[in-house]
């Protein structure tokens, strides 16, 4: 596909200022390890390719979207009514919003049953767990922005368990509020993380992450060292075959914005009581369905706090995990790390559930 | 002459003393009940009052047994304590309480000093009440000031638990005035509880606890008890219902009913069991009007045209609320024309109103107003409904591109690894 | 035969990325144009010119998605209020005669300040804030 640059041509002006052909070789060496799992190595992909949809409908939404209490709502409305497809990038953006969530926690939990996270890949690790944090982040303070009453009153139950941490929680709390309590401050401190903050954040990120990636290959799982496994070239081949998966998942983002528009809600009304059942989304669902089960006290101490220390343990083993997968002659525990990916993933997915229908 | 100022003396500070302690005493001396002292030892009946004296609004302002029943509350001696000669009256006979009630409630000075807007009037609405008649000649089977105030423990009428509270008070004239056996010798109907039950005010009152709906004693008062005169019906529901009464004034119906004795309202909405008014009562089998007007007639026939007006509004608002309820189910914002369905269904409501006039041409008008409405709700239902399907033919047609180039890849990477050897046929894809 | 495959793929190829594309930029591009009613601001709206309204008389203004009632006292002073009656949700009425707010459904009546003074209804009306921009008339959430 690298085709030569002719004296003269366009090409050959670009890579004299650019060092395009640099890239080129790059790109033309790059390959992808063919096996039986090779199917998990699009979600990557496909999770990025989900964040592009977010920025651009997102800087389209910006054209419209105020961030106050009095408009925030109206605003919205205003885009779902009179602006000309404004449901359609309305509804794109919240839905792709949670299909972006759940390719990143598939993404991950695929890292951990090849075990790409071992050396020398263990810093892309990291900065993937933080990509996966500033993506629920996103979610988080994204979920604020229209203004209604599920989103206010989710919000306050969010930033109340924020504020139940030792030492910090209080203070944590009020940053994330910009007060005592959840109300304008509080949503366009949100407005700031969400357009700004955050994708300045996962810029950065995703700059070390995929810089990391392209440094380290494509990585094999475990089973095939010493076994010389079949390449493919990435491009054109694995590339054109992520086109399609991208253009399958832009189909199902359009059917479903046509077919389930976002629903718009009603107006938030900090003087009205909180509706019954009310919940976060169901990326938060696990965790909020943990701390509904702890009793209120364990032992004299609060079952908030116990709970909130729980998550924040599990964070981090999860975090160290390529520290604590190989063992002292550098051998990755296998069998360890997928039981353990197993029973995060059995207990994710079982709270989940839990937590939607009861 | 000069005045010696005496050093203070001993004697002095000893005088000081016993007169800090006598009058130290004297709040409690005033506190002295002995009738509240010894029946509270006692048991039964004779108990009762004493703990149901805890409850009531005069224990509050410094009232006791003597006040009402006399006798003197500072002597412990029971024979001195009830003596007749201290105006000791003992268990006060039913035809003798309002006046002993009135002794103080009739007294606007005395009442001054403890509720200055309480009215003092209410022995004298009571005597010209049916049960002050009565009891004058010496019935006790009528109500007193007791029998719905209670005794012993009386609440303040805004109290809850007070049995003239307004969401009790029914059942309380209930008590007598449902009672079959007690009404016997008086030859009055027992329904009217059971029927005001099935009411809207009582719906209102019960439900929404609305305390502004009408009970037993809005219409009929309360001292003054006494059914409405027939004549003025019309007016007393028209405290409330001030349009109404307005526009039954200038129908043609007021001088008719008044000629035939008066009844106003309750002639075609009953008396007690007001229910929920509908087009029903208009035309049809159970119809209000057909009652008196034939068919045939100049009446019969404006009722049946208000009825047809009125059930045309109802059926073009309820036709238009199932086309945006369908447009919203599908995920359509209809908010905004939701919300003038409420203009509609106001003029609904004007509509019902303006038919008390009895003329056709007065609930024409806002029935148009309605109708206006409902069409142009309608028409945006519709619009929602259209806009729905051309999403979905947008989405169909972009499919069909991504399908398309979906397709377009396919063959690319087919036709670009079937010729490539040195590429294996990749496994797993 | 090869190259009629390869022409095949080219359109198929070419052909649906472009249709794809233009599918997705048509709804970017008609998102970015302004419908004709740019605002969507329910906080403030007008309530006519002030010649518009004589003293001792009201009238009622929509006021987002509910009815405003617009009291012009006298010639400089002006009251606004939610014109949904606290008790049943009917719309009220000035009354020029009593120099009150009446609502016609159960006979309640508040005062200019929106304070109940007689009937039913169990709570005040809310009170908006009116302001006079020149000759222009706007009626405003009290913040």
């Amino acid at each position: 596909m690298a085709s030569a640059t002719r004296p003269g041509s366009l090409g050959s002006w670009l890579d004299e200022r650019l060092g395009l052909s640099a890239l080129r070789e790059f790109a033309a060496h790059k390959t992808v390890p063919l096996h039986s799992a090779t199917i998990w190595y699009y979600f990557g992909g496909i999770t990025l390719f989900l964040f592009t949809i977010q920025v651009l409908t997102g800087v389209l939404l910006l054209l419209y979207y105020r961030p106050s209490p009095t408009e925030a709502y109206e605003s919205v409305q205003f885009i779902m009514t009179r602006v000309q497809f404004g449901w359609l990038v309305r509804s794109i953006h919240s839905w792709s919003a949670n299909l972006m969530i759940f390719t990143a926690f598939i993404h991950m939990f695929s890292v951990v049953f090849l075990h790409s996270y071992r050396r020398p890949r263990e810093i892309t690790w990291l900065s993937g767990l933080v990509l996966l944090g500033l993506a629920l982040g996103f979610g988080f303070s994204g979920y604020l922005l229209p203004w209604n009453k599920v989103s206010y009153f989710a919000t306050k139950v969010g930033t109340d368990m924020a504020a139940s941490v030792p030492i910090a929680g209080h203070q944590v709390a009020r940053f994330l509020r910009g007060g005592a309590d959840v109300g304008g401050a509080t949503l366009t401190r949100f407005f700031g993380f969400h357009v700004a903050v955050l994708p300045g954040l996962t810029t950065l990120l995703l700059v070390v992450h995929l810089g990391l990636v392209q440094r380290h290959g494509m990585s094999s799982p475990p089973w095939s060292e010493g076994k010389k496994l079949s390449q493919m070239n990435f491009f054109p081949n694995f590339f054109l075959r992520e086109l399609m998966a991208w253009y399958a998942a832009l189909a199902v983002l359009g059917s479903l914005a046509a077919l389930f528009p976002w629903e718009l809600g009603e107006k938030a009304d900090p003087f009205a009581p909180a509706p019954a059942g009310i919940r976060p989304e169901w990326y938060f669902l696990a965790p909020f369905y943990t701390l509904k089960l702890i009793p209120s006290h364990v032992w004299r101490v609060e079952g908030e706090l116990l709970g909130l220390m729980g998550f924040a343990l599990l964070a981090a083993w999860w975090v160290l995990l390529p520290f604590w997968a190989s063992n002292s002659k550098g051998a990755v525990r296998t069998r360890w790390v997928t039981g353990a990916g197993v029973a995060l993933l059995a207990y994710l997915v079982t709270f989940s559930l839990l937590g939607y229908f009861r | 002459m000069t005045t010696s100022h005496q050093p203070l003396a001993t004697s002095h500070l000893w005088a000081g003393l016993l007169a800090c302690l006598a009058l130290a005493l004297v709040p409690l001396a005033a506190a002295k009940d002995s009738c509240m002292e010894c029946h509270a030892n006692m048991d039964g009946t004779l108990k009762a009052p004493v703990t149901d004296y805890a409850n009531d609004i005069h224990a509050r302002h410094g009232f006791s047994c003597a006040d009402c029943h006399g006798g003197d509350r500072n002597a412990d001696d029971p024979e001195a304590a009830m003596n007749p000669a201290k105006g000791f009256k003992g268990h006060v006979a039913r035809t003798a309480v309002p006046a002993l009630c009135a002794r103080c409630h009739s007294d606007a000075a005395l009442m001054h000093r403890f509720k200055p807007q309480q009215r003092v009037d209410q022995l004298a609405l009571y005597l010209t009440s049916v049960h002050g008649k009565r009891l004058a000649t010496g019935d006790t089977a009528v109500a007193n000031c007791v029998d719905c105030h209670s005794v012993h423990n009386i609440r303040e009428v805004k109290d809850p638990l007070s049995p003239v509270y307004p969401l009790k008070l029914p059942e309380t004239c209930a008590r007598c005035h449902a009672d079959a056996a007690h009404m016997k010798p008086y030859k009055i109907a027992t329904n009217q509880f059971a029927e005001y039950r099935t009411s809207v005010h009582w719906e209102a009152l019960s439900k929404r606890g609305d305390l502004s709906a009408p009970n037993c004693a809005s219409c009929h008062g309360n001292h003054g008890a006494a059914p409405p005169q027939v004549a003025s019906v019309a007016e007393v529901c028209g405290t409330c219902h001030v349009l109404f009464e307005e526009m039954y004034n200038k129908s043609p119906h007021k001088p008719v009913f008044a000629a035939m004795g008066g009844g106003g309202c309750t002639i075609c909405h009953s008396n007690h069991g007001i229910r929920h008014p509908d087009i029903g009562m208009l035309a049809g089998s159970g119809a209000v009007c057909a009652q008196c007007h034939e068919a045939t007639s100049a009446g019969g026939a404006a009722a049946a045209q208000m009825a047809g007006l009125l059930t045309k509004l109802d059926t073009a608002l309820t036709q238009s609320d199932a086309v945006l309820n369908r447009a919203h189910d599908s995920g359509m914002e209809v908010s905004e024309p939701i919300l003038r369905q409420m203009d509609g269904r106001q003029a609904q409501v004007k509509a019902l109103v303006a038919m008390h006039e009895f003329q056709v041409a007065a609930v024409a008008k806002p029935v148009n107003e309605g109708l206006a409405v409902a069409a142009e709700t309608r028409r945006a239902g519709e619009k929602a409904l259209q806009d729905r399907d051309s999403r979905r033919v947008g989405l169909a047609l972009s499919l069909l591109t991504i399908v398309i180039t979906m397709l377009g890849l396919w063959m690319a990477i087919r036709s670009l690894e079937s010729k490539a050897s040195a590429v294996p046929k990749p496994a797993g894809r | 035969m090869e190259q009629e495959r390869r022409s095949v793929i080219r359109w198929l190829l070419g052909g649906g990325f472009a249709a794809s594309i233009a599918s997705f930029l048509y709804p970017a591009v008609k998102f970015i144009d302004p419908p004709d009613m740019p605002e969507a601001s329910v906080n403030e709206v007008s309530g006519g010119k002030t010649q518009d309204l004589k003293p001792n008389t009201g009238k009622i203004v929509k006021f987002g998605s509910k009815p405003a009632l617009l009291v012009r006292v006298s010639d400089t002073e002006w009251r606004a209020f939610s014109a949904v009656c606290t008790h049943l949700n009917c719309t009220v009425q000035y009354s020029d005669a009593r120099h009150q707010i009446w609502c016609a459904c159960h006979n309640g009546s508040y005062d200019l300040n929106g304070k109940v003074v007689s009937g039913p209804p169990p709570a005040p009306l809310e009170e908006y804030a009116v302001k006079i921009r020149g000759d222009e008339v706007v009626i405003s959430k009290r913040t």
